[in-house]
């Protein structure tokens, strides 16, 4: 398996605090990278420079390279727009739009590259709810609003808006944190399934669902890389006292 | 890629134009600016403060009985107005909370929203009517009928920012609660509620309508406060839609005068403001 | 109105503790005192406003027995003859009224938008307070400016050009007499644009960040990412602040008096003079000399009176279920 996406020496400042130092790290193609450490420790900084989140942020500053496919996304005519259709993002706490049917959620994005006649976008709405196991219970009512689902369900919603742009890769922040364990439990399936198609990136605190859904593990502590390797490895037998401490519960 | 071409030159479009409406609604400002400063510095004299207004056909005079007339309006507003403000909001903030604060809430704000000329006519029945004159005191009331709303509303506010354990330390003492009101409530937002108070007499000062049928104006020196009074902007109008260019000169210096008034306050309640945050 | 956005759930902590010390405080006669004033001054709030409606009621009550609904489709208006019909006032500050708010709602929205998504933060707060000082400049200075400045620039260039250019349409007819209901609308729509930028900024600005980047994770331009995520949350709080600034238009008096042309007639043309309901009073009522004459123009204040408070407590629901979250967002546990 191919890399997809490669960090390079990524620093991320924020004015003249340096939250991210000298990062590298490897997501292989298809396979889950969970980013794993204590709160504070810049993971969730990390996954946003991947989308170029941070370009909204005024004082945010991103040094070293992210090359996607081998180009990197911070070039100078890099086009932050199509970047992030190949790079999808789910959020920490649901955002449905909430004047938006759950349909027009779905779809949202997807049409924002022109019209899609009415047939393709049916197809869409349906595939991407599919995928995320949402159909069976919103079919009925596809035109009322996003707000009247539970959170877990709008969580899913929000995959299905992500996975409707047809991107390359999924950056999950903490997709789970918001949600009940019934609800995390499905999600959790949805990112097993989800690797099939995608290259996918998840930030989280819970060691327990780093170990459970992801193939490698990446441990992260005060900005910078402790030790990155597969998830198996991590946990059984890391290869630095830090994280092995971490993972042990001894800190953080 | 032609699709993010035309997505992209969309934003640039959209872009360029909520620019060219930040830069439209800022021409007028620039505009009326220049034309108060040109005008009103050219006017403006040490005459336009000490003597009151010339009759037709003579230069000169100034707007010195106006000046002093809505200061005596202001006086006299806030002297009706602060305490039913002030008061009202210690209620809201110390007592409130029940159905009884909502409605006096939404009242204030109602309040609020009424034309200032329909203050005035309120004011001319309940006191021109009966006292069987136009007077200062008309006046006085119409401006204070504005101006409590606003200071209930700004001082509520601030008094709620108080931190509710200084209350409860001062309480724990055995103070009881309307010395700890005074002593420590309205002592610690007192830089908050003199924010409101001032923005209440710059709202005030420059009120007109309300006075038409109050305080009604007069081209000299009022003696008592049952008679009517002169106030700078009631003068303004009056000099503005006269057909006398030394009336016109007047009013512009009158406008210069009163929009300084209100941006030293603007500017001083921004100052409270930014030292409390 | 920024008095407007933080009143409420900081109260509820205070409230509680001070109810907590409730039971003590009964012994203290000072205290019930104490809170025997704040009540009265609290209530005489409330009182103000019921006398205000009770007044304007009863003053007005012999032109509603005398002209009925003839009051509000009438166009006479003749103090001599004790004939009293409002309908040229009404037509008058409707038309401009909503002229302004036509022309005022695009430029207010787009500023408030360019301020809060597309500048940089410091040059939007520099914008901000440009326009608050707007908003700070009184009626009477508006109407000064209108009258000596605006309106005899708009007869010698703008209105001469329509004539000329546009002559043909209904709207451009008749003399440049400068002082018209083009020169109210113009200044109406300068004073409501910092009501409307102010608030559409507030509601703007309580908009949650995620569901920018919402849009913005989708592929989303910025204009694409206003319009998907921005605009449709902020959408009835907009409205409101867009129906408050049409309070303030149909309310506004002094400014227009001194541009409109003060001419009680129904007129397409924006060219001719006309007159609204509040500068029929402002002219007027100090002069009045029979009692017909001032309770005519009493009601004219009083039907002001009800359209405003039904458009302050439309916008203030409106504003109101944005700024304090219930439009959106919740539902997430």
């Amino acid at each position: 398996m191919g890399i997809k996406l490669k960090l390079e020496g990524v620093n991320v400042f924020f004015g003249n605090n340096r939250a991210v130092k000298d990062v590298n790290i490897d997501f292989h193609a298809n396979m889950v990278t969970a980013i794993i450490g204590p709160s504070g420790c810049g993971k969730s900084t990390v996954l946003r420079s991947i989308n170029r989140m941070h370009d909204m942020v005024p004082s945010a500053r991103v040094t070293g390279k992210i090359l996607l496919d081998q180009t990197d996304i911070y070039e100078k005519n890099a086009d932050p727009v199509s970047i992030r259709r190949r790079i999808g993002m789910v959020f920490q706490k649901p955002n449905p739009f909430p004047a938006m049917s759950i349909y027009d959620n779905v779809i949202a994005g997807y049409k924002l590259n022109g019209r899609a006649n009415r047939q393709e976008s049916d197809e869409i709405v349906e595939g991407s709810l599919k995928r995320v196991a949402l159909w069976d219970e919103v079919k009925d009512r596809l035109k009322k609003s996003a707000m009247e689902l539970s959170g877990g369900q709008q969580q899913r919603l929000c995959i299905a808006r992500t996975i409707a742009v047809r991107p390359e890769v999924i950056l999950m922040d903490e997709p789970c944190s918001a949600l009940d364990p019934i609800a995390t439990a499905k999600i959790e399936e949805l990112i097993n399934e989800l690797k099939e198609q995608y290259t996918v990136a998840i930030v989280t605190h819970n060691m327990q669902q780093a170990a459970r859904v992801s193939d490698y593990t990446a441990f992260l502590y005060l900005g910078e890389l402790i030790e990155f390797d597969r998830t198996g490895k991590i946990f059984t037998n890391p290869e630095k006292k830090h994280t092995e401490d971490y993972i042990t519960g001894r800190f953080g | 890629m032609k699709q993010v071409n035309i997505r992209s030159a969309k934003n640039l479009v959209m872009t360029f134009l909520m620019f060219s409406a930040t830069v439209a609604v800022l021409i007028p400002l620039a505009i009326i600016f220049i034309h108060i400063a040109k005008m009103g510095f050219s006017s403006i004299s040490l005459d336009f403060f000490t003597s009151i207004p010339k009759p037709t056909g003579e230069t000169g005079g100034g707007m010195a009985n106006g000046i002093v007339g809505s200061g005596v309006l202001i006086a006299m507003a806030s002297a009706i107005g602060l305490p039913i403000g002030i008061f009202g909001a210690i209620y809201l903030v110390e007592y409130g909370g029940g159905k009884l604060s909502s409605i006096i809430r939404f009242a204030a704000d109602v309040l609020n929203g009424i034309p200032s000329i329909i203050t005035g006519m309120v004011a001319y029945t309940l006191i021109v009517v009966p006292m069987k004159g136009f007077s200062a005191l008309a006046g006085a009331v119409a401006l204070a009928l504005i101006m409590i709303p606003i200071v209930l509303r700004t001082a509520e506010e601030q008094l709620k920012m108080v931190p509710n354990s200084l209350r409860e330390a001062s309480l724990a003492l055995g103070v009881p609660l309307w010395r700890t009101t005074f002593r420590v409530t309205l002592r610690s937002a007192l830089k908050g509620v003199a924010t409101g108070v001032l923005l209440a007499i710059a709202r005030i000062a420059g009120e007109t309508a309300p006075l038409l049928f109050t305080a009604l104006g007069n081209m000299f020196w009022s003696k008592k406060l049952t008679e009517p009074i002169a106030a700078m902007p009631l003068q303004i109008f009056n000099f503005a839609i006269s057909p006398y260019e030394d009336w016109h000169r007047l009013a512009w210096a009158g406008a210069l005068v009163l929009v300084m008034f209100m941006f030293t306050i603007s500017l001083a309640t921004r100052y409270f403001s930014r030292q409390r945050n | 109105m920024e008095k407007e956005s933080s009143t409420g759930r900081k109260a509820v902590s205070a409230e509680q503790s001070v109810s907590q010390t409730r039971s003590m405080k009964k012994i203290l006669s000072g205290d019930s005192i104490f809170k025997g004033i704040t009540i009265c001054f609290a209530l005489s709030i409330l009182f103000i406003l019921l006398l205000m409606v009770y007044e304007m009621g009863r003053e007005s009550f012999p032109s509603i027995r005398q002209f009925g609904l003839k009051f509000i489709t009438s166009s006479t208006w003749d103090a001599v003859a004790e004939d009293f019909g409002a309908l040229p006032f009404i037509y008058g500050s409707v038309i401009s009224s909503l002229l302004a708010l036509l022309l005022a709602t695009p430029l207010s929205v787009g500023t408030a938008i360019f301020v809060t998504e597309i500048s940089q933060k410091r040059i939007g707060g520099i914008i901000s307070a440009l326009v608050e000082l707007l908003a700070a400049i009184p009626s009477v200075i508006y109407g000064l400016w209108g009258v000596l400045v605006m309106a005899p620039w708009l007869q010698r260039s703008v209105q001469p050009f329509l004539i000329d250019h546009f002559g043909y349409l209904p709207f451009f007819q008749g003399a440049p007499y400068g002082v018209s209901m083009m020169a109210a609308v113009i200044i109406l729509m300068i004073m409501i644009v910092p009501i409307i930028t102010s608030i559409s900024k507030e509601v703007l600005m309580a908009i949650p960040q995620s569901q920018r980047e919402a849009a913005v994770a989708l592929g989303a331009t910025r204009w694409e990412m206003i319009r998907m995520a921005v605009l449709p949350y902020g959408r009835s709080g907009i409205l409101g602040a867009v129906i408050l600034g049409l309070g303030r238009a149909i309310g506004e008096t002094m400014a227009v008096t001194m541009v409109i042309g003060n001419t009680p007639q129904i007129s397409l043309s924006l060219l001719s003079p006309a007159y609204t309901m509040p500068s029929v009073i402002a002219n007027e009522f100090a002069e009045t000399t029979t009692r017909m004459h001032s309770a005519a123009l009493m009601e004219i204040g009083l039907i002001l009176l009800a359209v405003t408070l039904l458009v302050n407590v439309l916008a203030r629901l409106l504003v109101w279920s944005v700024t304090r979250g219930t439009a959106g967002g919740g539902r997430i546990q």
